[in-house]
């Protein structure tokens, strides 16, 4: 991919970022930030890269604790949102007006 | 050799580019985990979706991780090390296979323990903590690709007539990681120095060094210079140079910010290890690492931007640092001493909202630290079985970090749609009876709306006043909130304060009406 095609992406990226979060409703801005977490640590991809190449240890122990940390953000983020996200609870309805939906 | 060298490089190149970008397929398979991760936070509009939501991003990690690993298998062989023979066609590499595997599974325990026992109460240090990692992963990826850039294949190989040959890495490359770096080693110390504020390990208080302004945009110049150097020269010592220099940056920007401005600070570096992950991405030609980047950038620069306006405080203004170091209303609260106020036990509070059509509660972060929403909810429970309406009206600040203070109402079984937010209930308070104020201060006080003297004037505040009857519930009249302001609502015909401990007044309450 050329520059041009990697910044479309990102440009257009950001739009749809800014309008996806601002469609978030305030009440889930900590969970927000906790699966944002999560993701950014998409960062593992560039760590097992350099973790898996060869010709360089030095490069590949960085990589080795790169992916250490990525990992502790990717399962502890995805995780920690889960148990947040299970905590939101509708108002319990009177017996008889559940089913309407 | 040398022509040897080369030869077998370029073949391994052409595998890492079927392997990478060049590859269709593995191409759509990165923009797909880039596609969930939209989905993961779209899913977020609403807590019913949420849940599906947050399934998506996993699935669109797994996706971008369990692609790298296929197409990034570890090979035995060294680069240069054998001559004519390509080092991409030699055997698998297991052991460092089994040192990758190990790594994921040491990070995901250590991961998963952590937010099983978490405390709601410390999800900002948390979230600061997640944060410091992202930076230095980044760092440490930025680094390993400056030591074996042909891995990454961001580097051309020169072969020189005499010598070893030695990577060039393109240019755009250099400048990409470079601010790659930066950025992650910026997010790193920053978020480092946010973890021992909201901990509590460092003081809450602003550290304000001299001249800080100057030293600070010094060093962020130096550090612009020294990645345009780096991309003209590829000098060993320009890249340490710059990383040592974003780490200083990274703390000094932070130190002299006071407690009260994290939720801006927390949101500031969600938005920076976004960038630095996007900037990655451009140097790796990574799709999901550029989405992903522009989408938790964007995400926390909104969020900086809601944080800024519920304190009505420039985002500048909370760079430059500096809230909360002096004793800005020393003189309003010497003067508040002699002025009546009322007080009221927790029997009386019992009684008018039991006796009220409406109540609505408005906790603070004091409420929080006093353990008290368990109580609260119980107390809640009561009133409705009694036929009140009980609402919960939260400020957008009222926690340590966005949306926080909802999360510790969920927390404590609190239904979602019982709780809203300032614009949707503000209005609502002139037509209530009780407004039941719990652990809050600054954001209820109606100086932000009329006395133009005032620190936090011009804050967007709840109108808790206009009800029929405000319950106050405060340690003890001497204590003032964040901002140090003194509130008018104490003194108020219609204000009766309920002085004690927060949990303990709620159960007190709770028990007398039973």
């Amino acid at each position: 991919m050329d520059f041009i095609a990697i910044l479309s992406i990102f440009v257009l990226a950001c739009f749809v970022g800014y309008y996806v979060v601002w469609s978030v409703t305030p009440a889930l801005h900590t969970p927000l930030m906790a699966v944002t977490n999560a993701i950014s640590s998409v960062i593992i991809v560039g760590a097992l890269v350099a973790s898996a190449a060869s010709g360089s240890p030095g490069s590949k122990w960085l990589g080795l604790g790169a992916v250490v940390l990525a990992s502790i953000n990717i399962f502890g983020g995805f995780a920690v949102t889960q148990r947040m996200l299970a905590m939101y609870k509708k108002k319990e309805r009177p017996a008889g007006a559940v089913a309407r939906h | 050799m040398g022509s040897d060298n080369r030869r077998g490089y370029e073949k391994g190149v052409e595998r890492v580019q079927q392997a990478t970008s060049t590859n269709p397929w593995v191409a759509l398979s990165y923009l797909i985990a880039g596609v969930c991760f939209i989905l993961a936070l779209r899913g977020l509009s609403n807590p019913e979706s949420s849940r599906r939501g947050n399934r998506m991003g996993m699935i669109g990690m797994a996706i971008a991780v369990v692609t790298t690993l296929v197409t990034h298998v570890p090979r035995m062989a060294l680069i240069g090390a054998r001559g004519a023979e390509s080092p991409f066609t030699a055997g698998i590499d297991w052991l460092t296979t089994a040192e990758i595997v190990a790594a994921i599974a040491l990070g995901a325990a250590i991961g998963i323990v952590t937010a099983r026992r978490i405390a709601m109460t410390a999800m900002p240090q948390l979230v600061a903590a997640f944060h410091s990692l992202v930076g230095l992963a980044a760092v440490l990826v930025g680094v390993a690709a400056y030591l074996n850039p042909q891995a990454f294949g961001i580097a051309d190989l020169v072969v020189p007539m005499i010598g070893q040959p030695f990577a060039v890495i393109h240019p755009s490359s250099k400048v990409e990681m470079g601010l790659g770096v930066a950025i992650g080693a910026i997010t790193f110390s920053g978020s480092v120095i946010a973890f021992l504020k909201l901990n509590g390990t460092m003081g809450g208080k602003p550290i304000l060094l001299p001249m800080r302004h100057v030293v600070n945009l010094g060093v962020l110049a130096a550090i612009l210079l020294l990645v345009a150097q780096f991309a003209h020269t590829q000098d060993g010592w320009t890249f340490w140079a710059l990383i040592a220099l974003s780490f200083l940056i990274g703390f000094l920007l932070i130190v002299p910010i006071g407690g009260a401005d994290m939720p801006v600070v927390v949101s500031m570096l969600n938005s920076y290890s976004g960038w630095a992950a996007a900037a990655m991405g451009f140097t790796l030609h990574n799709s999901a690492m550029i989405i992903t980047g522009a989408l938790v950038g964007s995400s926390g620069a909104i969020l900086s931007y809601i944080m800024c306006r519920a304190m009505n405080r420039s985002f500048l203004s909370v760079i430059a640092g500096g809230f909360g170091a002096s004793d800005t209303a020393g003189g309003a609260g010497a003067a508040a001493i002699d002025r009546p106020w009322k007080r009221g036990s927790a029997e009386d509070a019992a009684f008018l909202m039991s006796q009220a059509e409406q109540v609505i509660i408005v906790p603070g972060y004091g409420m929080a630290v006093a353990q008290a929403q368990h109580a609260l909810r119980e107390m809640a429970d009561r009133l409705k079985a009694q036929g009140v309406r009980v609402k919960y009206a939260i400020h957008p600040v009222a926690g340590r970090m966005p949306g926080h203070m909802n999360v510790l109402l969920a927390e404590a079984n609190v239904p979602y749609d019982e709780v809203f937010e300032l614009d949707d209930i503000n209005a609502e308070f002139a037509q209530t009876d009780v407004a039941f104020v719990i652990g809050a201060n600054d954001v209820t006080n109606p100086a932000a709306k009329t006395d133009k003297s005032s620190p936090i004037y011009g804050m967007p505040v709840l109108d808790a006043e206009k009800a029929k009857t405000v319950l106050f519930v405060k340690r003890s009249m001497g204590g003032v909130g964040y901002a140090g302001v003194d509130n008018d609502v104490f003194y108020r015909d219609n204000t009766m304060m309920l002085l004690a401990d927060a949990k303990k007044m709620v159960e007190e309450i709770v028990k007398a009406m039973a």
